[in-house]
């Protein structure tokens, strides 16, 4: 947790973000989805807020398709809040940072 | 109260914040995402003066964002929803929460950014469970599968023909009699053999348990109902323009803010500046000149008041 997004693929997914310690924010993205690259900043920018307290992960969907199916992600961005393994909140497509901030908030 | 509240952390909206911040004036910007607007997005800039060797599109957002930070100038990460620029204390709401100035500054960018809903029931509910605003996002996701495409101009068809690389069959509906789409890219999507077209055709409801699974349509002419099986309905009904909130302003007929060459809007103490506003050029540099003209007008009409 050191306040930068970890680029995990499915084979991380479960020591990564299920087995995880506190909660985990996970970003489903790919290069070539525009609405992601305005969302990719913004994770960054959360993933520095929360420093120490959330972690924060991107799996690129083009190259894992394992999890985002696991999770009915059909729409990307999304954004899904895991904590002890569990989905607790899922925020599809571009939300101003306060937003994502508030959500993540709920549940430290 | 703010001297001067600048709406969107794009080029004009931070070279705005850099030069009332300059000038010692109480200034808040209100940005929702990354500060240097759609800049940051591009990967590579060749023609902004002074970089002569070019510069990555982020880099530049930042080294934006850093100059107008170092003239004291207040920014929050909101987005604005509503402005009431009746008065001479202008109220500017972000969040639910409201900050009042003396002046305002728009500089939130191209209009016509974020994709208009359909309105049909169970669209929010599906919204990424199906549901779905951009095909170049989303298309892989529904390889093998059924999926509707809702609209008839041309970006309707391009979404059904990226579609098609995809899905097993793409169904094209339309409320109208015929297509807007231009008939070069008409003609591409009637020559694709995945891609059917239903025409005078309205979309009622998406339904399904979890995921979606049929989209209920009615026939307009007749006003017959019928199901069509779809695991995925992508909506291209056209763009909202993103000025809509701006109310009582003067605008054409995209939505873009006119104004003068002193970035005067139709109201008092209102400016705006860059992309947003009615132009020929949109780019970083004349949005950067235009948001140092916004706010040195801004200074003007301040101490006048
Ligand atoms: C891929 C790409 C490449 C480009 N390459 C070049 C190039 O090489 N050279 C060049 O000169 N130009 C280039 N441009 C154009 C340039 O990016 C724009 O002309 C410039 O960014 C316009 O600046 P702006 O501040 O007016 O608007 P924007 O940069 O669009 O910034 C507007 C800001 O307002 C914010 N906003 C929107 N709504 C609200 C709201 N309700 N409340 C608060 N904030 C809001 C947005 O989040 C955004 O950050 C490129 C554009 C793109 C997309």
């Amino acid at each position: 947790m050191e306040g930068k997004p970890l680029e995990i693929g499915d084979a991380d997914f479960n020591r990564e973000v299920l087995e995880a310690e506190g909660p985990v924010l996970v970003d489903f993205w790919a290069p070539w989805c525009g609405p992601c690259k305005m969302v990719a900043p913004v994770v960054e920018e959360l993933a520095k807020e929360f420093a120490g307290k959330v972690k924060v992960v991107k799996v690129n969907v083009d190259e894992n398709t394992d999890s985002p199916s696991r999770y009915s992600v059909m729409s990307i961005p999304t954004l899904i809040l895991f904590k002890d393994g569990q989905a607790l909140e899922t925020m599809v497509g571009f939300k101003p940072k306060d937003e994502l901030a508030d959500k993540i908030k709920a549940h430290l | 109260m703010y001297d001067m509240i600048i709406l969107g952390g794009g080029p004009a909206g931070l070279t705005a914040a850099l030069y009332g911040g300059r000038a010692a004036y109480k200034v808040l910007l209100l940005e929702p995402g990354a500060f240097g607007g759609k800049i940051a997005s591009a990967a590579w800039v060749d023609n902004y003066p002074g970089f002569h060797k070019g510069i990555e599109g982020a880099e530049l957002g930042q080294l934006l964002a850093q100059h107008a930070e170092r003239f004291g100038v207040e920014a929050k990460k909101l987005k604005v929803e509503k402005i009431d620029l009746a008065g001479s204390v202008k109220k500017v709401i972000a969040s639910g929460k409201e900050y009042l100035a003396k002046t305002v500054i728009i500089a939130t960018g191209t209009p016509g950014t974020l994709p208009r809903a359909l309105g049909a029931e169970g669209e929010e509910e599906f919204m990424g469970r199906g549901v779905s605003y951009c095909a170049t996002c989303d298309a892989p996701f529904f390889k093998n599968k059924d999926v509707v495409v809702i609209g008839g101009g041309d970006e309707a068809m391009r979404e059904a023909l990226h579609l098609s690389r995809f899905a097993r069959k793409v169904t094209i509906v339309h409320r109208q009699k015929q297509f807007q789409a231009a008939p070069k890219l008409l003609q591409k999507a009637e020559a694709e053999p995945k891609i059917e077209f239903m025409l005078e055709t309205a979309v009622k409801k998406f339904e399904g348990q979890q995921l979606l699974e049929k989209v209920m349509i009615e026939d307009l002419k007749t006003k017959r109902q019928q199901e069509l099986e779809a695991q995925g309905a992508f909506i291209s009904v056209g763009r909202l323009p993103d000025t809509e909130f701006l109310e009582g302003l003067e605008k054409d007929e995209k939505g873009y803010i006119i104004t003068n060459e002193n970035m005067e809007t139709s109201i008092p103490g209102v400016f705006a500046a860059g992309d947003v506003r009615r132009k020929s050029l949109r780019q970083v540099v004349t949005a950067a000149a235009d948001g140092a003209i916004a706010a040195t007008m801004a200074i003007k009409y301040l101490e006048k008041l």
